[in-house]
């Protein structure tokens, strides 16, 4: 399978301390990949890579065979869906205009946007009413919904998540995590997705990639990594998850 | 023919009005004041831009054509504009002020020098008429403003010069010893010959027999330029009608009866027969309209440009750290200066009027609105500046449709902040002749007159507080809805 996404012997370094060491990752069209590890690992900081929001020290992203560069990344990212952590939503505006921001700079006339946004609401669980309040009036779990819908709007061709379910309940949380399942396989689209818990990462992943330190120690299957890990640390990390969903 | 009649012929025959100037202080005002109303009655078209500040600021404006006439004195003319280089006589300031392009075009009559006085009784009773008398009298009391105490010219050269043997000599502030006069504190002080209080304390000045204190004729100077024939016929009505009697009646009506300076002038010359007309004198409610308008134009315009300059600025320090850094100091050093100092600094580059005092407010506006946007711009949360850099649109429709309103309660305050400032600080803008309420408040200090000064300063005080309202009910307008439901970390 051709990936989607290459990121090619790829490091970084902040003030000389080494984030992410050079590794080669491909992200496959059409799955989704899960980046697991303990914090600091450098899960954030290869998501940001992928979308051109940090720039590699040595090595090259390649978007669909295209280098990521500073000059072509504007243009790229319309064609990329970006969840952040908090949900990254302006409180200055609407949900509407949180969502429909670029698709009106791109020129999309009034019923287009009014359509699509109707068939994301539908996608992400969300009564139309939502649309004319603010982030503020919204509570943790619907922002994150709006903010799927935001990153779906444009029909991306690479979807890329961070921590979505972070900071939410252990309802809401489970509620969600089936929305997103469930949207991933009706889209069929590729997906990038950053989270600290593996059972999570086992039920929306296809592969997942196992970071320490800035490195990939393993990547493959929930399952791999259960039963075939492949050095001490995976095993400490799949202990110590404390409940997994059956 | 009116002065108002004559103001708008002036426009039909597009002939620019006579710009006559005065200093800030009273016997200049009143001057101005005759001078422009013995212009109008003779049909030139004249206006009177009162206390416009001191000798320096007066003779640039001439020299820069921004002034037409000003009342002058030769003392004055031969150490402050000639630096003692000319002596204090007509025969050497004329062919001295030819050359700078200056006339004499009127020698007013009295002479306003530094002189001696003691009241009129005690004089009469010792039998002191001049200067000289004072040697006879060592047990006499002095005391002397601290200016004349410290002058070269001043107190230590009149005792040489004249042999006084008198010990008993103290400072204290000119308009204390007037009243310590009164009192009998002591006898002998300073004064200028044509003060109001000689004619009010009934005081004899001093002959000067000697000839120690400089000649201080009043004069009117005129610009070469401005010296049509016409001007001059007008002007040399005046030539020695005003004496030291006359300037002092009129001195001591502006200052103990605070009649104003146009009514003042318009009845001496009514009483010398050179003009009948009498004033138009704008009653409290068109004054305050007026001040009030001069005000606004001052502030508002100076607003704009700070606001016009001060956006881009702040913009560019957040987006440059290194060069913002630099325009950050740049604007927070205007703003450590005196506001009075960046006042008359504009004087030698724009000149008098409203325009210097623009260009200074401007500039002191300039730092609350920079500072505020660079601060607005670089305190929006980091992962409100990632999720609109992934967006992928351009970095003009991020500025505009994320980044601007993300800092607009900040870039507002920083507005407010510096409207605020700007209603305060414009009040000084009529010391370089801007007008606004700072016109009161100046003519009010100048002629200890409360109720003049309260008309100036409360206006500024309710405009500023209205200001303030104003730019709150504006942050509901401008500031988007979505962020006054949340504090912005
Ligand atoms: N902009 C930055 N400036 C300086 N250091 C950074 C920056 N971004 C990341 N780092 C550092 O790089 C390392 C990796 O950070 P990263 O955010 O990628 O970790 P993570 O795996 O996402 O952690 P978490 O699970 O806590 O979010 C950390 O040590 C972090 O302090
Ligand atoms: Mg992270």
């Amino acid at each position: 399978m051709r990936p989607l996404l290459l990121l090619d012997n790829v490091s970084r370094a902040f003030q000389g301390v080494p984030a992410v060491r050079p590794l080669t990752l491909a992200i496959p069209e059409g799955r989704t990949t899960v980046l697991v590890g303990p914090s600091g690992s450098g899960k954030s900081t290869l998501l940001r890579m992928m979308v051109g929001l940090v720039r590699p020290d040595t090595g090259q992203v390649l978007f669909e065979g295209r280098p990521l560069t500073a000059e072509s990344a504007p243009a790229e990212r319309r064609r990329m869906g970006l969840v952040l952590q908090g949900g990254g939503l302006f409180p200055h505006l609407s949900v509407e205009d949180n969502a429909a921001l670029v698709a009106r700079y791109l020129g999309w006339d009034g019923p287009r946007v009014a359509a699509r946004l109707q068939v994301l609401l539908d996608r992400v669980q969300l009564p139309a009413t939502v649309l004319r309040r603010y982030p503020a009036e919204l509570s943790g779990g619907q922002r994150q919904r709006v903010s799927l819908l935001r990153a779906l709007m444009l029909e991306p061709a690479l979807l890329l998540l961070d921590e979505p379910l972070g900071a939410l309940d252990p309802i809401t949380r489970s509620e969600l995590q089936e929305d997103l399942r469930a949207t991933f396989q009706a889209l069929g689209t590729t997906v990038v997705l950053v989270t600290h818990d593996l059972g999570e990462a086992a039920y929306l992943g296809d592969t997942l990639v196992l970071l320490r330190e800035g490195r990939v120690v393993q990547s493959g299957t929930a399952e791999d990594l259960v039963r075939r890990p492949a050095e001490d640390f995976v095993e400490r990390f799949v202990r110590a998850q404390r409940a997994l969903p059956r | 023919m009116s002065l108002g009649a004559s103001v708008a012929l002036g426009f039909l025959l597009a002939q620019p009005p006579v710009q006559v100037g005065s200093k800030v202080f009273t016997e200049s005002v009143v001057l101005g004041e005759v001078a422009t109303r013995t212009l109008a009655a003779s049909g030139i078209p004249a206006v009177h831009r009162r206390e416009l500040g001191g000798t320096r600021i007066l003779w640039d404006a001439l020299q820069r054509g921004e002034l037409d006439a000003y009342p002058e004195y030769t003392g004055t003319l031969a150490e402050e504009i000639f630096a003692g280089r000319v002596p204090a006589t007509l025969e050497a300031l004329r062919p001295a002020l030819a050359t700078r392009g200056v006339r004499i075009a009127v020698v007013l009559g009295f002479v306003d020098s530094y002189a001696l006085g003691m009241k009129a009784a005690t004089a009469e009773t010792l039998g002191i008429r001049r200067i000289s008398d004072l040697q006879a009298h060592p047990q006499l009391r002095f005391a002397f403003s601290n200016e004349f105490l410290d002058r070269a010219d001043g107190w230590r050269a009149l005792q040489r010069a004249y042999g006084l043997p008198q010990t008993d000599v103290r400072g204290m502030d000119h308009d204390l010893a007037y009243r310590g006069l009164a009192a009998g504190a002591f006898e002998v002080t300073d004064l200028y010959s044509t003060d109001a209080e000689v004619q009010r304390l009934g005081l004899r000045v001093l002959e000067d027999d000697r000839r120690h204190f400089p000649d201080y004729q009043a004069l009117l100077l005129l610009r070469e330029a401005a010296a049509s024939p016409g001007v001059l016929a007008a002007l040399s009505q005046l030539d020695g009608r005003v004496s030291a009697r006359d300037m002092v009646a009129m001195n001591a009506r502006a200052k103990v009866d605070h009649v104003p300076e146009a009514r003042i002038a318009a009845d001496f010359l009514k009483a010398t027969g050179l003009d009948t007309g009498s004033p138009v004198l704008p009653g409290r409610a068109r004054r305050l309209l007026g001040y009030l308008r001069d005000h606004l134009v001052l502030v508002g315009v100076s607003l704009a440009g700070s606001i016009l300059v001060g956006l881009p600025l702040g913009i560019l320090a957040a987006r440059r750290p290194r060069l913002g850094q630099a325009v950050l100091a740049g604007v927070g050093v205007l703003q450590t200066l005196p506001s009075l100092a960046l006042l008359v600094l504009m004087i030698p580059l724009l000149g008098i009027g409203a325009r210097p005092a623009i260009a200074a407010l401007f500039l002191y506006g300039l730092l609350p609105v920079v500072r505020n946007t660079h601060a607005g711009l670089t305190g929006i949360p980091g992962e409100l500046q990632e999720a609109a850099e992934a967006l992928g649109v351009s970095r003009l429709e991020r500025l505009w449709r994320i980044e601007l309103p993300l800092a607009s309660p900040s870039i507002l305050a920083g507005i407010q902040t510096s409207a605020v400032i700007c209603v305060g600080t414009a009040t000084l803008g009529a010391l370089v002749g801007a007008g606004g309420f700072g016109q009161p408040i100046l003519t009010g200090i100048r002629l200890d007159n409360v109720g003049l000064l309260l008309e100036g300063a409360v206006p500024a005080a309710l405009l500023a507080l209205a200001v303030q309202g104003l730019f709150e009910g504006l942050g509901r307008l401008v500031i988007p809805r979505g962020l006054r439901l949340v504090r912005m970390p």
